[in-house]
């Protein structure tokens, strides 16, 4: 069958079974742009920015397991693209981007809207291709979702000259397969690795299951609550990994790290025996490394050789997709005898009396902690949360517990604010029928507003929950904490009136002001079905995120509310950011 | 520690800045890199010499295998190996040097290539140590260019 590049590109697409495309078109895309006009089984989401697509595919992909997919123009197109290439990458998300490309002939003589796609992306994307040649089309397009959804999942980039879109070539098909000698992702578990680790195990006296965001993307929720179950130890989990095993089981210590609960760090601390499970050991949950679990041996699990030994040195290492690893532990672990643990159980009940999510209400001010534990009431735990960066990403993780895997969708790796509304986009496009919640605060919000327009023209009714204290909230407490209080370039000064700003892309505003109408109000919204509601929630300007291992602590070392006020770090912590 | 990695790439255009950037990206060292293409036309041999401890050099290794366009990666360092790096030294001669130079060149068994009235160029090949000790047997001003090939190696185990 005689077919252009752009319309083998399109089938590529139908047959991988790809169902949404978040995009925006230019020049170099048109022909993509009419190959898919006439395709009826692909539905195209036309954003307003093109960082807004990469991310509304992201929130795609998070929500549903699959790959997500965007497509973007040359230059700009592709600029524009990569805040949200590098988000999908940190938290190794399934992700496809295709981007135009200047035609051939005139790459590299600086053209109208040319950029160096493949190199201006290389360190952001698990790999990336430049296609000049039709005939390359099919079989390119088959290896970049191979690589994107198999291992380490991760963005992979196709750069698409227009005349490989344009060139009328014989297309013999979608390959079936693919092989590639360089890239072998499936692994075979190693049984004297998993029988270590037992060993390990069977003598803990203080262990504890830590977990991460592998556990989630891994699809490894089932296996991962039978070995927390089947063993009786406490589990913490990390930003990326909430949900995986229920927060409010009666094991789960709740998030770890530099907000995470108190309990949840003096069990890692104290611990003689760490059960790794697709955690990376990132900078925001060990603190300072040179105090990080000075007891414990550590079994570390991830499909990815270089997280291992990375950041921590490990005792036993086990390779393969946490799930499978799981199952070989699941098993080798039947018949064991396991060490009593009841008086390491008795020390971290201890702990967990500290009550370390405990805040002071004042009377006639929100509390940004009240309106996150009334969003879990009034949708009964069961939402899909996205979130932005800062005060408000962490008062989400801590406040709403989640109990089910990708229900909790936020850039934890990158830090990207801008991410929770287009992310709640393609989070509702994935589960139309669940409630989306995105959780936001006056800075980040105003980072991809523009959205809200596309989020009319496509129907996706979320409820933006804006947390909104007038401050860029996390930079304020660090100002207060580390900086004097000086607070420099923190204060949002000439914030727009959200209300009429959502009324204006059609949506409904509500503005909450005093706590007694917020319940009221979130109840609204939420019967508001069919229709996005932004609720601008005005709170507490002063109130910080705690627990907090400040900078340069150690897990021991937390600082909780209302007993150390005032957190203190060294030369050291400033200089970890 | 000093390590010569030897890597096994796809030959594609990119994967060259794949490996470079990964370096300076992730704040590796390099000393040398040499690569060219194998006597399989689709396959590149990288050489790369690069300084760090063991657990730089682990992660050196693990981040190169992921790299989707690698195919094999070796640390020759940890295994029996030869290696060899080449020079080419324009070396200024005159009336009152020249003799000087020729016992230095037959010292180290290096060989003339071109001979031109005021200068040699010439050639040495061997381990970076011999090719460092061939550059400082000459005084500093008379040498007018140095070019060094950077190192490559191969592993003396016969893989099958």
């Amino acid at each position: 069958m005689k077919l252009n590049g752009a319309q083998i590109l399109v089938d590529c697409l139908k047959s991988e079974g790809v169902k949404h495309i978040f995009g925006y078109p230019g020049g170099a895309v048109l022909h993509i742009y009419d190959a898919l006009d006439s395709c009826t089984t692909i539905d195209h989401v036309l954003v307003r920015h093109e960082q807004g697509a990469v991310h509304a595919a992201d929130g795609y992909a998070r929500t549903s397991g699959k790959c997500g997919v965007s497509l973007v123009t040359s230059g700009p197109g592709l600029t524009n693209a990569v805040t949200g290439i590098a988000t999908a990458f940190t938290d190794s998300i399934p992700m496809v981007v295709i981007s135009g490309q200047v035609p051939s002939a005139v790459i590299g003589s600086d053209a109208f809207q040319e950029v160096d796609a493949v190199g201006i992306t290389r360190s952001c994307v698990k790999h990336n291709f430049l296609i000049k040649n039709a005939d390359d089309l099919a079989e390119t397009v088959k290896k970049a979702f191979y690589i994107a959804t198999t291992g380490r999942p991760g963005p992979v980039l196709i750069d698409i000259t227009k005349d490989a879109t344009i060139a009328e070539i014989e297309y013999e098909g979608y390959p079936e397969t693919i092989e590639m000698r360089s890239y072998q992702p499936k692994v075979q578990i190693n049984t004297e690795q998993i029988a270590k680790a037992i060993a390990v195990i069977e003598k803990a006296q203080k262990p504890i299951i830590y977990s991460g965001g592998g556990s989630v993307i891994g699809n490894a929720s089932e296996a991962l609550t039978t070995l927390t179950r089947n063993t009786g130890f406490p589990i913490t989990q990390t930003l990326m990994g909430l949900g995986a095993y229920p927060a409010t089981d009666k094991q789960s210590l709740g998030m770890l790290g530099m907000h995470g609960t108190y309990e949840s760090n003096m069990a890692m601390h104290d611990s003689d025996c760490i059960i790794a499970i697709g955690a990376r050991f990132d900078d925001r949950i060990t603190g300072n490394l040179e105090k990080f679990c000075p007891y414990a041996k550590i079994i570390h699990i991830d499909i990815d050789p270089s997280s291992v030994g990375k950041v921590v040195g490990v005792d036993v290492s086990v390779i393969g997709q946490v799930n499978d690893v799981l199952h070989a532990l699941i098993q080798g672990l039947k018949g064991k005898t396991l060490s009593n643990i009841d008086t390491w159980w008795k020390q971290i009940n201890e702990w967990r009396k500290v009550d370390s999510l405990a805040y002071k209400t004042t009377e006639g001010i929100i509390k940004p902690q009240t309106v996150v534990e009334m969003l879990y009431e009034v949708t009964n735990g069961e939402a899909i949360v996205t979130s932005d960066v800062g005060q408000h990403q962490m008062w989400a993780a801590q406040y709403y517990p989640f109990d089910k895997p990708r229900r909790w969708i936020n850039s934890g790796g990158l830090g990207t604010m801008g991410f929770g509304l287009p992310a709640a986009m393609g989070a509702k496009l994935a589960e139309p029928d669940l409630e989306v919640a995105c959780v936001t605060g006056d800075g980040s919000i105003q980072m991809m507003l523009q959205e809200l327009s596309t989020m009319l023209q496509y129907h996706t009714p979320v409820k933006i929950i804006n947390l909104n204290n007038g401050y860029l909230g996390m930079v304020r407490q660090w100002q207060e904490f580390f900086y004097e209080k000086r607070y420099a370039m923190s204060y949002m000064d000439a914030l727009p009136d959200f209300v009429k700003l959502a009324e204006s892309y059609g949506h409904i505003g509500i503005r909450v002001e005093k706590e007694a109408d917020l319940k009221p109000a979130l109840l609204e919204a939420f019967k508001q079905k069919d229709r996005t509601v932004f609720l601008d929630i005005i709170t507490d300007p002063t109130e910080n995120v705690f627990p907090m291992i400040p900078s340069g602590a150690g897990h021991h070392e937390m600082l909780l509310a209302g007993r150390d006020e005032m957190a203190s770090t060294n030369d050291s912590g400033l200089n970890l950011v | 520690m000093r390590h010569i990695i030897s890597i096994q790439l796809e030959n594609e255009s990119g994967a060259l800045s794949r490996v470079a950037g990964l370096f300076s990206a992730r704040g590796f060292n390099i000393e040398s890199l040499t690569v060219a293409t194998t006597n399989d036309p689709t396959l590149s041999r990288m050489t790369i010499v690069s300084v760090g401890n063991d657990d730089i050099i682990e992660q050196i290794v693990k981040q190169l295998n992921k790299l989707i366009d690698v195919v094999t990666v070796t640390d020759l360092t940890a295994t029996e190996h030869i290696e060899r790096e080449l020079v080419l030294i324009k070396i200024s001669i005159d009336n009152d040097t020249q003799a000087k130079v020729d016992t230095q060149l037959d010292a180290f068994n290096a060989k003339i290539i071109d001979a031109a009235e005021e200068a040699y160029i010439v050639e040495l090949a061997g381990k970076s140590q011999k090719i460092n000790d061939f550059i400082n047997a000459f005084d500093a001003d008379k040498i007018i260019e140095v070019s060094r090939t950077g190192v490559t190696g191969v592993c003396q185990k016969i893989e099958s």
